[in-house]
């Protein structure tokens, strides 16, 4: 047993450290929301050019063969930056997926433009009525000579409007829930037929609800084995609830930190409220979440990565503890901070609000302990 | 002990019912029903229409309020109402703390001056109290006001001042003297927001909205006879004013109403083959919340009948501020739940009248709610200064 990151490891974990410190500054930050992007077109090119876009995609796609782990590594750091690059959806959700069960044409024309830079992608797994469900899908696909025809609509698509490709789950056969029958499309977002209603979200990223109308693809188009779509997406998706994961222990550790440090400084009735212990043992419940996250993600990234049998179990473990402890965490630094913890100023607010839709996305803790409890 | 409504209450209830079908104004009510906010013009018109039914300052004395003499079983059955028809939440700065305040410690010439004008709503009021270093501990003021002649001259500032930029007046806790006991030297004083030196500086919350604000004062002149009580008395009237504001906080029938839609809507929430109302999990919290909801409510009512038997609202009050709070914040994080990812698409307030929602018709405003209370816990005295309070006075640890 050994958790201690080897020496390529480390030093990915310096660069982003580096990166977050020296480029991805609050006020820096604060001015990519506004802007049409919604995040830094510069720094997209320097997490290409420092390789981490192709971090964990194997070699054969023009990877560099990295693993959950480091995945983990770069995702955490980005947590503790608030990072609003759209690594997830576009490298470890969609790029993910490609790799894993893409055809080479599909890898080849796909994932080098996504390890240059010069691609981003999106996952449209959600329904309306879908809430937690990936196999709850009414988006019809229906094969017509060469071609399949798309009609129906997606909800929530992260990073949407950012997305050149977006890879689609449809029904191609079974009913409304059946886990059989599922196939996932990889779509030009310029298709005919498609629409897209862009918009933000609470945490300041940009998503879409996307209308197909007769969206005709190529059977080219097509990802993996037709009818078996579900299993790529939970792969996929088991992948990204590691790395929200990661996510979110990043941002829980700067919640914390910052919280002891203000109240340390924070002065009432003659002293430092740090110095009343029922805000002491606040902050040490809040160090003991952040703990116990950390631990869990630590153990289900490397249970997936050697492919136990109950990884997927652990990473339902984890991401209902990861909702639980984003939800403490997040409400007791905004506490903790008084009047100033509620205002846009203070980016405490904004962590609260990341870790609140990270406690969502990919299922919340209800949903997670089901799995749990079924696996 | 009874809980039962007598024949006379259960006519009062149909009065009421057959009031508000009649005077519920339809605009207010479709902003209302939409949970977007009503803009200031909206706000005074509701209040006069409940003020000339006398149904405005009902905890007032009648001879100040010149209404009719509700007693409490009414004023439950009126809130109760009021409540189920989603009227708006009554403003609290004016009716349910200035006024109280002035008929309570005030001159002649200050209830006269002040009284009908809040009655009627004429008269938009906001607090004076938190300051940049003094939030928690509110005694440590800084805020000067310093006699000169017939005035008094204010330098200082104030925050968190609620909906200060559509204020009038502005009731202020200042500092008269400084004194070994901080305490001592706290007055309270009524003052025109029309003076001259007065800035108002928005605070925009993490839920986009302009609700708090910044109050400087330079060189402000007011003059003397706006103090309320003695110098240095102000402090005795802030206790006296914490507590009627706590009691007032919990806003029980409102979120009885609140959770009575969350049922309904989680009832229609597809899960799967169900609804969201069949999960388990998800069923329990709200039925927990409805028995935690149950009793602060009975507290609530316990407290009241003490309260009306000559009692004075205490510390107990700061178990409803604690209770109704928490409440608040679980409710606004249920509907947050049982939206899942249709709570993620974001829009400040002034963006959601004029978009259509996405997700669900009634998503819209569910995200901003529930950030916007996180404030809650934190406002009237955060909820560990209310533990504060309970152990030192109730408990007397």
């Amino acid at each position: 047993m050994d958790f201690t990151f080897n020496d390529e490891q480390t030093l990915i974990q310096g660069q982003v450290e580096q990166f977050i410190q020296r480029d991805y500054g609050w006020e820096t930050r604060q001015s990519f929301i506004s802007s049409d992007l919604g995040f830094g077109s510069d720094n997209w090119k320097t997490f290409a050019e420092l390789g981490w876009l192709g971090i964990s995609l194997s070699e054969d796609s023009g990877g560099f063969g990295g693993s959950a782990i480091d995945t983990m590594i770069v995702m955490e750091e980005f947590g503790k930056g608030l990072v609003l690059e759209p690594f997830l959806e576009t490298v470890v959700l969609c790029a993910g997926l490609i790799d894993d069960a893409g055809s080479p044409e599909q890898k080849k024309d796909l994932l080098s433009e996504v390890v240059e830079g010069s691609m981003q992608l999106a996952l449209a797994y959600a329904e309306p009525q879908s809430r937690f469900n990936l196999s709850d899908v009414m988006t019809e696909a229906k094969q017509d000579g060469d071609n399949f025809v798309l009609n129906g609509f997606k909800s929530v698509v992260m990073n949407g409007p950012n997305a050149d490709q977006i890879i689609i789950s449809t029904r191609t056969s079974g009913d409304q829930r059946d886990k059989q029958g599922i196939s996932l499309f990889v779509v030009d977002s310029n298709s005919t037929g498609l629409s897209f209603r862009d918009y933000q979200t609470v945490d300041n990223r940009r998503a879409s609800e996307i209308t197909l109308e007769s969206v005709i693809v190529p059977a080219s188009a097509l990802i993996g084995e037709l009818n078996q779509g579900l299993q790529y997406l939970e792969s996929s998706i088991d992948r990204a609830i590691l790395a929200i994961s990661a996510e979110a222990v990043g941002a829980m550790e700067v919640l914390y930190k910052t919280t002891v440090e203000y109240t340390k400084t924070r002065e009432q009735f003659g002293t430092a409220i740090g110095k009343f212990q029922v805000l002491q043992h606040r902050m040490v419940d809040m160090f003991m979440e952040y703990e116990q996250c950390k631990s869990l993600l630590y153990m289900a990234t490397m249970k997936h990565d050697e492919s136990s049998p109950d990884a997927r179990k652990s990473i339902s473990g984890l991401k209902y503890q990861v909702g639980n402890a984003s939800k403490f965490i997040g409400q007791q630094a905004v506490q903790l901070h008084g009047g100033m913890g509620v205002t846009d100023e203070l980016n405490v607010g904004h962590y609260f609000k990341r870790l609140t839709t990270i406690g969502t996305i990919f299922g919340n803790s209800d949903h997670h302990l089901k799995q749990y409890t079924a696996l | 002990m009874d809980l039962s409504f007598s024949k006379e209450d259960l006519n009062f209830r149909q009065e009421v019912v057959d009031f508000l079908d009649n005077n519920y104004p339809d605009d207010i009510r479709e902003r209302q029903d939409k949970r977007l906010p009503l803009d200031k013009e909206q706000n005074i018109r509701w209040q006069k229409i409940l003020s000339k039914q006398g149904w405005f300052a009902v905890n007032w004395p009648t001879e100040y309020s010149g209404g009719p003499e509700l007693s409490i079983t009414q004023k439950y059955i009126l809130q109760n109402v009021l409540a189920e028809y989603n009227t708006p939440v009554q403003l609290p700065f004016g009716v349910g703390m200035c006024g109280p305040v002035i008929y309570t410690f005030g001159t002649d010439k200050q209830k006269e001056e002040h009284l009908p004008s809040i009655l009627n709503s004429d008269v938009w009021w906001c607090q004076g109290y938190s300051e940049p270093g003094s939030g928690s501990d509110l005694a440590s003021l800084k805020m000067r006001a310093d006699k000169e002649g017939d005035s008094y001259v204010i330098n200082g500032s104030k925050t968190w001042t609620t909906l200060a930029q559509h204020a009038d007046w502005i009731f202020c806790l200042v500092r008269t003297e400084t004194t070994p006991i901080k305490q001592e030297g706290i007055s309270f004083l009524l003052i025109d927001m029309k003076s001259a030196g007065i800035e108002v500086k928005p605070i925009i919350t993490v839920d986009g909205s302009h609700e708090v604000n910044m109050v400087f004062f330079d060189n402000v002149t007011v003059p003397c006879e706006n103090l309320v009580g003695e110098e240095g008395q102000g402090w005795n009237i802030a206790k006296f004013l914490l507590a009627h504001e706590r009691s007032g906080i919990a806003g029980i029938s409102s979120l009885k109403r609140e959770l009575s839609r969350l049922r309904e809507l989680s009832a229609s929430t597809v899960v799967d083959e169900g609804n969201l109302l069949e999960d388990a999990s998800f069923r329990a919290k709200i039925e927990q919340t409805e028995i935690e909801l149950t009793a602060t409510e009975f507290t609530e009512l316990r407290t009241l009948a003490a309260m009306s038997n000559g009692g004075s609202p205490g510390a107990e009050s700061s178990i409803l501020k604690i209770k109704g709070t928490e409440l608040q914040q679980t409710i606004s994080e249920l509907f947050v739940e049982m939206l899942g990812y249709y709570a993620h698409p974001f829009f400040t307030e002034n963006e959601l009248g004029s978009n259509d929602s996405i997700g669900p018709e009634y998503a819209g405003p569910v995200m901003p709610l529930y950030l916007n209370r996180r404030k809650v816990s934190i406002y009237g005295g955060s909820n560990e200064i209310q533990r504060n309070v309970i152990s030192k006075a109730i408990l007397g640890l």
